[in-house]
This record gives C-alpha cells, sequence and structure tokens, in this order.
C-alpha cells in the first residue's frame, strides 16, 4: 500500500474543507496536502480523495493529471526545479540544468521531470517560477535560491544529506 | 529625471522590517481600514443618501485605478458590474498566481508587506460587501502562502478578520488557496474553474462575466495582488489625489520589474508614465544600463506576451501641444514614457509592466523559441487553435534553432499565430502565445529567413556529398 490516510491527514484535509462552501473546491488543496506527506499521488490516494470530497475518482483524477505539479509516481527526496523560461534562459538557465544533469548522471535533452538511480534527487526544467531578477532562478522542494552560480549549485547538492 | 516613487512598496525593503503584525501596526498598519470601516451614510444634493459602501467604490472610480495584473481594466468600473441584485453571495478573489514571464512584483508585496494586501483586500471586501474572499497564489510559492497563512491567522487574533469585525457587524472571513504549476491559471475564468477543484479550462464570455456568474455561478471580482493593494492607498489619501499620481488616465505607481541584460535588474516602482523605457533601462537609478561593450537589441516591455519593441524603432505619440491641440510626436522606443497609453500606441502593451531586455549577444530565433515552448506547454488545451498552434509554432522554431530550418519558415510562423487569436479560442491566451511570433518575425525577419536558408544551403550541401560527416550539433533544447 503506497497510501494510508493517517489521522493527522484526516485533520488537515477536515480543516480544509472548511474553507470552502462546496466541498469539490478543496480537492487541490487536499491534494497538495497528501503531496506534501506522501510526496506523490497515488490511486489510492485518489480514491481515497474522492470519497473524502464525494465525488467520483475521475474527477479528482482529471486534475491529478493536469497541474505540473502534482505527481503520480515517487519523486527523488530532492525535487530540483531549475527555472527554464527566458529572463533565467539570459541569464544561463540552460548551462544550469546541463551542470545540475551532468553532476547527476542524469540526460539535459530529455523532457520532464527525471529521477536520479538511488531515488536521491529530481531534476526537472520548469516554466517561468517568478524572480527574472535574479536569473538564474532554482527550488528544492520548497526553499527558492536566486542567481544561482555552478559553484552555488554545487554547494546546494552538497547540503542535500 | 525620473525618480522612485515608492507606494506599495514604501516598507517592504527597508531595514528591519518585517512580514507581522506587530511591525505592520507601528507603520500605520490597519489605519485605512479603521477609516473605512468608519465611513458614514452621506446625503447627496439631490437627497439620495449613498452608504459607506457606494462611497468606497466611487473613491476607486475617481482614482482612475487600472487593475496591475495585465490587462489594465478599471478597476472601479470591474467593481461596478458586479451583480448586487441576485441575492446571491458575492466572493472575492486576490489574483496571486504570478506567473507572466517577467513578472516578480506579487511576489515582492506577499514575502515582504503581506498584511498591506489582507488591509487592502478587507477594504475591498467591504465595500462589496464579501463575506468570503480567497487568495489564489501560485503553486510555486509556498514560501509566499505560508506567509500569507501565518498573516491571515494575525489578522484573525486582531480582529481585523473574522465575526464582526471591529465591533461594525461586519463578518469576512478569508482564505489562502495554492494553485499547481499551470499558468492558464492566471487568466480569471480558468482561476475560478481551479478554485473550484475543476481543471482550470477558462470559460466562455459571454455569459460568464465572473462580475454576473463567477465562483459557484456567483457574482465574483478577481483583482491582482498589486491592484488591491492600491485601494488601501486609495482610502488613505482619496480617490482625487490617488489620481493625481502619475499621469492622466495612467494614475497611481507602477512596480516595474525589470530584467534581462541590464547591470541592475529587480523591481522599480514609479509613477506610471513618469519614466521613459530609456530612463528604465539605463538610469543608474533605475537598471543602470546594459553591460559594458554592448548594445540594445530589443525589449519585452510587458510580460512575454506583450509584442516586443526593437532599438531604434520610432513611434508617432499622441501629444498636446501649447494651445492644447492634439499633434503626433516622433518618439524612439526609449523615449517612450512607460505607462498603458504611451504602450497602446506604440502597437504593444504594459501588460504586467514587467521589461525584458535584451542585448545585441541574444540570438532572437532563440530567444522567441524559448518563449513558444512556454506557451506550448502552457495551453490549457481547451481549443483547437491554440493547443495545435501554439505547439506547431514551438515546434517550428525548435526545427529552427535545431539545424533544421527551412526560409519559409518564418511565414509559416506569421500564418500559423496569425490563425489563432481573434474571437477563434475561449481566452486570450491565443492571442499572448501569437503576439509575440506575430512581433518578432515581423520587425527581426532577416533573421529568421537567414537561418531558415542557412540550414537548407547546409543540407543541400550534405546531400550532394553524403560522404562527408554531419556537421549538425547534438540538439539541445
Amino acid at each position: 500500500m503506497s497510501f494510508t490516510a493517517t489521522k493527522e491527514l484526516e485533520a488537515e484535509v477536515d480543516e480544509l474543507m472548511t474553507h470552502y462552501p462546496v466541498k469539490r473546491a478543496a480537492s487541490l488543496m487536499v491534494l497538495h496536502a497528501i503531496q506534501e506527506k506522501f510526496g506523490w499521488i497515488s490511486q489510492d490516494a485518489v480514491q481515497w480523495t474522492a470519497k473524502k470530497l464525494e465525488l467520483q475518482p475521475i474527477n479528482v483524477f482529471e486534475i491529478l493529471t493536469f497541474y505540473p505539479m502534482l505527481r503520480q509516481e515517487p519523486q527523488g527526496k530532492y525535487a530540483i526545479k531549475v527555472c527554464r523560461t527566458l529572463s533565467c534562459a539570459l541569464g544561463g538557465a540552460y548551462e544550469l540544468h546541463q551542470h545540475f544533469c551532468a553532476k547527476l548522471g542524469l540526460d539535459a535533452h530529455k523532457h520532464g521531470p527525471q529521477t536520479t538511480k538511488d531515488g536521491r534527487f529530481t531534476v526537472e526544467f520548469v516554466e517561468c517560477l517568478a524572480s527574472c531578477g535574479t536569473a538564474p532562478v532554482m527550488m528544492v522542494g520548497d526553499k527558492f535560491y536566486e542567481g544561482v552560480s555552478h559553484a552555488k549549485a554545487d554547494e546546494i547538492v552538497l547540503g542535500c544529506k | 529625471m525620473a525618480q522612485e516613487y515608492k507606494l506599495i512598496l514604501k516598507h517592504a525593503d527597508e531595514p528591519g522590517y518585517t512580514p507581522d503584525i506587530e511591525c505592520y501596526l507601528r507603520h500605520g498598519g490597519y489605519a485605512d481600514l479603521k477609516k473605512a470601516l468608519a465611513f458614514a451614510p452621506k446625503t447627496l444634493p439631490d437627497g439620495k443618501t449613498q452608504s459607506p459602501q457606494e462611497q468606497l467604490r466611487q473613491e476607486v472610480m475617481t482614482s482612475g485605478l487600472r487593475g496591475r495584473g495585465g490587462a489594465g481594466f478599471s478597476c472601479g468600473l470591474k467593481w461596478s458590474f458586479v451583480d448586487r441584485k441576485s441575492g446571491k453571495p458575492i466572493y472575492l478573489i486576490c489574483n496571486a498566481d504570478e506567473s507572466e514571464p517577467g513578472t516578480f512584483k506579487d511576489r515582492q508585496i506577499m514575502h515582504k508587506d503581506p498584511h498591506q494586501l489582507i488591509e487592502g483586500m478587507i477594504i475591498s471586501c467591504f465595500a462589496n460587501d464579501v463575506k468570503l474572499a480567497y487568495i489564489y497564489i501560485r503553486g510555486e510559492m509556498p514560501e509566499g502562502a505560508k506567509i500569507l497563512n501565518a498573516a491571515l491567522k494575525e489578522a484573525r487574533a486582531k480582529n481585523f478578520l473574522g465575526k464582526n469585525i471591529l465591533g461594525t457587524g461586519y463578518d469576512l472571513e478569508m482564505y489562502v488557496h495554492r494553485g499547481a504549476g499551470a499558468y492558464i491559471c492566471g487568466e480569471e475564468t480558468g482561476l475560478i474553474e481551479s478554485l473550484e477543484g475543476k481543471r482550470p479550462y477558462p470559460r466562455i464570455k459571454p455569459p460568464y462575466f465572473p462580475a454576473v456568474l463567477g465562483l459557484w455561478m456567483c457574482p465574483t471580482i478577481v483583482n491582482n495582488v498589486e491592484t488591491l493593494c492600491n485601494v488601501k492607498h486609495i482610502v488613505a489619501m482619496g480617490g482625487a489625489a490617488f489620481a493625481k499620481l502619475g499621469t492622466p488616465n495612467n494614475t497611481g505607481t507602477r512596480i516595474v520589474s525589470l530584467s534581462g541584460h541590464v547591470k541592475k535588474p529587480g523591481y522599480y516602482e514609479i509613477e506610471t508614465g513618469k519614466a521613459t523605457i530609456g530612463e528604465l533601462i539605463n538610469d543608474p537609478k533605475f537598471g543602470g544600463g546594459l553591460r559594458d561593450g554592448r548594445k540594445l537589441k530589443a525589449i519585452i516591455p510587458g510580460g512575454s506576451s506583450s509584442k516586443i519593441l526593437k532599438a531604434g524603432e520610432k513611434f508617432k505619440l499622441k501629444k498636446k501641444d501649447a494651445e492644447g491641440k492634439e499633434i503626433l510626436v516622433e518618439t524612439d522606443m526609449l523615449d517612450l514614457p512607460y505607462d498603458f497609453d504611451s504602450l497602446a500606441q506604440a502597437g504593444t502593451m504594459s501588460g504586467s509592466s514587467a521589461i525584458i531586455v535584451m542585448d545585441d549577444s541574444v540570438d532572437i530565433v532563440g530567444a522567441l523559441a524559448n518563449l513558444s515552448e512556454f506557451y506550448a506547454h502552457e495551453s490549457c488545451g481547451q481549443c483547437t487553435p491554440c493547443r495545435e498552434g501554439s505547439l506547431w509554432m514551438s515546434k517550428t522554431l525548435h526545427r529552427l534553432t535545431h539545424g533544421e530550418g527551412r526560409a519559409q519558415d518564418a511565414d509559416y510562423l506569421v500564418k500559423t499565430a496569425d490563425n489563432i487569436p481573434g474571437g477563434r479560442t475561449i481566452c486570450a491566451f491565443g492571442e499572448a502565445c501569437s503576439w509575440p511570433v506575430q512581433s518578432f518575425v515581423a520587425k527581426f525577419k532577416d533573421e529568421f529567413v537567414a537561418k531558415g536558408a542557412a540550414d537548407e544551403a547546409r543540407r543541400a550541401k550534405e546531400a550532394a556529398s553524403p560522404s562527408e560527416p554531419k556537421q549538425l550539433e547534438a540538439a539541445h533544447h
């Protein structure tokens, strides 16, 4: 089983549902809560969410497949997102993405998120992260990094224990 | 000389200024909310009574405030469209889905001065009889969501939110709702669908104007972060005084996000129209000029969707002469005042007030390929011209930047771009993905054609002597 709803999750979801007069509206926030705890959203989690919000599983599944941030499979312990869009590209984002891929043994030409064999890192080239003045920018999990040189990138990887 | 004018960002970057409520209160925070809540009904000369809410809405109308998210639509007018007779609840949503490439102003407000936004929102909610409001923040700003949640908790504890706010009998609740990485959620009807827990497919207008049929088919106001912050300052100084900031029809201030090839990229708040594009790029107070030894090639003036301006381009700008007669004045693109109307006259827009500067080191075909890949990725897929067109444009630009181009690709790109917008799609994403392609190719056509022609010539040479090893470099996307 990849998913068992903990008491903690139940409580969090119950609280989230109070924010909306219509239960369905909570679905995106519920999926965020699940992904935060489990790292990804399994089919069991979809079923559980649908039941909780009195929806059909397809109602939940269709948003899971739409939003780029939501994951249908496990990802690395450290999710590295490098911004790809113009201002960051002008500031060296492609070189930075390539640097990460080379360092972690991944293929910079492949589309979509890639995870290292040891399951520690997932590297993804993402669209604009809205900090174009400090390009190139990136995230590791929820943490945000600006003006990332290759040396700084190496430090960031070293800091991921 | 152009100066910074800090209204919204007055305190954000002051040393020691923190995002907590105590700091905000020490700086006069929530005084404008108290002022708004204390408005008394007013008897007009014609004997009618104007409620406090109507007076507040009137102030916003008088201020001339235009939306800071991109479209630049009058905020007062938007509020005036709200259906107040339906008997349904009215909702307010703060659009904090800041995702237009080049734009990073709302991030500063939410991270550094969240209570300013919340105060602006509470006043806006009060003025529109809203009892439930949401802040829709983009998923990639988890830190911002945490800060806002903490700020909302503090505001509740002080009874600026919740039941019977400050004893006035007014109830309001406000929650943070997180997106999950989709640019289309910045489109207000897509945002509403997303908030409802569905795929963010934009709704067709008519009939789904949010002011009438918005969130859960109820009247809904969707305003940008910066717009809502401005409401607080309109209450503070009065609509008429606010309208004196900036230039006529372009009132107040704007936070300009400046990125790309300047020495000092960053966010700069100016009185709208009181600085030119050239000043924003070159003045030491702002961008500080290009990198040494580089020349300007082009700028994208208002977020990635706005049409590109080429260095040296001239425009005929309407101005009033000494006798008040309207005349046309030839204006270099660098001398365009940075406001809604001047940029519209130059055939582009100030949009989300994000300037991306490109110097002569930039491969313009590559720059457009980058943007087109963004739009191909972000099209929601609902309308065929946009879903297919954005992808075709991206694929065409991909081959042009990977040695597989053709001389006629320039025309093909424009033909594709011309067939996406103009009422063929439900929302303005069709326009947003076409404008860069149309304007880049129109203004730099020789570079697009030369690139495609060079590829064709190389391929012809290779075909004539098949024994020669291919020169094509490995694809890098």
